[in-house]
């Protein structure tokens, strides 16, 4: 097709004929940009989710050493303890507080010094002071836990609220330590008070940097509007979480006199946050979801400290389990892991190990029996911040922008008034000060999701590799892309377009097919690693984070350091739990080899920075940059 | 390793990509995408079909009772039709720029972001205001505040 054909062909109609050109150009343009934006989010998303599942192997494991606890006792390490050890306090309220009163603040410190009860100064000295990046200093972080613990304590499981004390009520979804997000809301929507209330719906810490400013300040609002201000806990206020996904480290770094009496009040606060909101006796709002079995009046009667999602639910039972715990634990978890499917019936969330998938008529039924009209959770990303399900009975409202990426999805926020409707903000963090092209943010995004994907693949190397050579009988290096697709997708056991994604993955021989060694070129460790095998690295690599929230455990005292003896005495239990043949005699040369001073413990930090890995195409571009 | 040539891969290889392609947005994994995706869709997998052509396609990929949802079933034959009968071919480089040079009448080199506009919003199948802004923030360079096409081809 020529688009200067006849001198009689008129001007307007050759321009007429370029502009659907261009425009056939530019929406095929946008199209592509569009396609690499969904497998990104789909990427970040399988990624998430496998790191959950992650969690329910690592549950596994230690349900796998109370098993083997007999075998253990004496030679073992104190592994079980620490994990029985439910934080038994000695010391009693009064004495507790006075010790709190009696911490010293140096005259040198110029954050905030709060005073109890609160009042509006004190929440405005905190905004501005972590607007400025500062630390609030131990003692008052202990005192406001101390006294938000103290105010949780006689909360109800379930609280009721009225929207008739107030024109509107604003809801909040997950804000993962994203102080930005917040501040973002409390400029657009106005902070905290009697005429503006707040319910903030879970998940305020892990993943993000600030997740100690968030908690921060939503207790200083909780103790000052108690009837204002309403948190629900989310799956992510529980310890086991926050030692895989970042909060127990950031709380460690920011507080290292106070950091672990810190974490304890946390854990209890935690614990005793509200489980649902119920508004008017029509909406119900909960982090997770529901089940088929989920009952609002019995929720209200369970003892929620008592129940610990995960782990102890392992521990803190004796066999025979007394039925009505293992209740009461099932509906806690339904809460705060569930999510809804868009098919019929309740099934087990396989995915995040905890919790259902319900669907439409479990959604029905539940709002019909307790005669409500509309449930609002959170608990799931969403693109534009928000989505409606279930013929609009529920919404799922997430309030961290960029949870991905720079650009990866808005946040929003619900407002809520008498008539029940709900109104729906959104909003997106920006980093630079000028607005990225969707071709710019896409990229952003789509980089960073492919580096966690090609670090995925690096973690499973040798299985890859072996799986592509019984394509490969003759050594060529080459399969086809369906056989590329295949393997990759058997090993990784990951739900993604691998035909679409290849391109970014892998190279393509002359001959059209792919040169499977390729998956992995761009990808090296650190630093030098400790003398061990290929394999053992690779493995050693692979459960990473498993091995920082075991020997996080172990270190009680958190001094980064545990001895020779407890790291062999894991790392073999760990190994032969995965069914992975790792000798004796390497496992001691290469604890010898990082025990660097010869002191008979090791920085075990240090230890996992080696398996670490870099993207030389980010190193080449520091170089030059 | 299967023989690249035969007739059976060739079609085997464009149905898995199809397949690929309509994963990536069957959201319920219920072999349904949302019948506005459709064009997403089809360009991603390499045509540049005009808005009246994707009309026609989707005319015929939906239900009887329109549902706003596209089958799997359905959408398969007639995307491996229009991949193996090359429909909708890509548009060249050169061609491209030959529709920039038409539009700047003036011969200047450049165009101004207004003339651009009027052509694209007002002309062929007009653009969004959407459509246009993010075109604009993409192609007009910050500094002279005009739109250097000659300067999109290598």
């Amino acid at each position: 097709m020529r688009i200067n054909c006849s001198n009689r062909t008129s001007l307007k109609g050759r321009s007429m004929k370029a502009a659907i050109l261009i425009q056939r150009w530019y929406r095929r343009y946008v199209a592509h940009l569009e396609m690499r934006r969904r497998y990104t989010w789909n990427i970040f998303q399988s990624i998430e989710y496998a790191g959950e599942q992650d969690q329910l192997q690592l549950s596994s494991f230690f349900s796998f050493m109370l098993d083997n606890v007999t075998q253990m006792n004496g030679n073992g390490p104190d592994l079980i303890s620490h994990l029985l050890d439910s934080v038994v306090d000695p010391l009693t309220e009064e004495v507790r507080q006075l010790k709190y009163e009696q911490i010293v603040v140096s005259e040198s410190y110029s954050g905030p010094r709060l005073s109890f009860p609160l009042s509006v100064t004190d929440t405005n000295a905190l905004l501005s002071a972590f607007k400025e990046e500062q630390t609030l200093h131990g003692k008052y972080v202990l005192q406001l836990l101390y006294e938000t613990k103290k105010f949780l304590k006689q909360m109800p499981n379930v609280i009721y609220l009225s929207t008739s004390y107030a024109k509107e009520i604003t809801i909040c979804g997950d804000l993962h330590g994203s102080l930005d997000d917040l501040l973002l809301i409390f400029y657009k929507n106005g902070l905290p008070s009697a005429e503006n209330p707040y319910i903030f719906n879970g998940d305020f810490v892990d993943r993000g940097k600030k997740s100690t400013e968030i908690i921060i300040i939503l207790f200083a609002f909780l103790l000052l509007y108690p009837d204002h201000m309403h948190l629900n806990r989310g799956n992510h206020e529980d310890h086991i979480m926050n030692l895989r996904y970042g909060f127990t480290k950031e709380v460690m770094q920011k507080y290292k006199t106070h950091g672990r009496e810190i974490l304890q009040l946390l854990q209890d606060v935690f614990s005793l946050l509200p489980l649902a909101t119920v508004i008017d006796n029509k909406v119900l709002i909960v982090h997770g979801g529901i089940s088929d079995k989920t009952d609002l009046d019995f929720l209200s009667t369970v003892e929620r400290h008592k129940v610990v999602p995960f782990l102890d639910s392992f521990v803190s039972l004796e066999p025979p389990e007394p039925p009505r715990e293992e209740l009461e634990w099932q509906q806690v978890v339904d809460i705060l892991w569930s999510d809804p499917k868009n098919q019929n019936g309740c099934s087990l969330n396989s995915f995040r190990g905890g919790g259902c998938y319900f669907g439409p008529d479990v959604t029905q039924a539940l709002l019909q029996k307790h005669d409500l009209c509309l449930l609002i959770r959170s608990h799931e990303c969403k693109q534009e911040g928000y989505e409606l399900c279930h013929n609009g009975q529920v919404i799922t409202i997430f309030s961290a922008s960029n949870y991905y990426e720079e650009g990866s999805n808005r946040g929003a926020y619900i407002k809520l008034g008498p008539e029940l409707v709900p109104r729906f903000f959104q909003y997106q963090v920006s980093r630079s000060t000028r607005k990225l092209t969707l071709h710019q943010r896409v990229r952003v995004a789509e980089g960073s999701a492919l580096r966690a994907l090609k670090e995925k693949l690096y973690a499973q190397r040798s299985e890859l590799m072996a799986a592509f050579q019984q394509y490969d009988i003759d050594n060529t290096g080459r399969i086809s892309t369906s056989e590329w697709a295949q393997v990759v997708e058997s090993v990784l056991r990951l739900d993604l377009p691998w035909r679409t994604l290849r391109p970014r993955l892998a190279r393509l021989s002359a001959d059209g097919n792919v040169e499977y060694g390729s998956c992995f070129e761009d990808i090296s460790p650190g630093e030098p690693i400790p003398p061990v095998t290929p394999n053992l690295a690779e493995t050693l690599y692979r459960y990473r984070t498993d091995l920082e929230i075991i020997f996080n455990i172990i270190d009680k005292d958190h001094s980064g350091q545990i001895s020779i003896e407890e790291f062999r005495q894991t790392w073999k239990l760990f190994t032969s739990h995965l069914g992975v043949a790792v000798n004796d005699q390497t496992i001691d040369d290469m604890a010898r080899s990082i025990d660097f001073n010869k002191d008979g413990s090791i920085d075990f930090n240090e230890f996992l920075e080696a398996f670490r890995v870099v993207h030389k195409l980010d190193v080449k571009e520091q170089q030059q940059g | 390793m299967a023989d690249k040539y035969s007739a059976d891969t060739i079609i085997t290889e464009t149905q898995k990509r199809i397949s690929n392609a309509f994963d990536v947005f069957d959201h319920e994994s219920n072999k349904t995408v949302d019948v506005r995706e459709i064009g997403t869709i089809i360009r991603s997998l390499g045509c540049f079909p005009s808005e009246a052509d994707l009309h026609d396609i989707i005319a015929e990929l939906e239900e009887e009772e329109p549902t706003g949802f596209v089958r799997y079933e359905k959408f398969l034959p007639t995307m491996t039709k229009i991949l193996l009968e090359r429909k909708f071919r890509p548009i060249t480089e050169d061609l491209l720029l030959q529709a920039f040079e038409v539009l700047d009448q003036q011969k200047k080199g450049h165009l101004e972001p207004e003339e651009l506009t009027k052509y694209l919003t007002q002309e062929g199948e007009p653009f969004t205001q959407e459509e246009m802004d993010e075109m604009l923030s993409a192609a007009v360079d910050p500094d002279k505040n005009v739109i250097l096409y000659k300067d999109f081809f290598h």
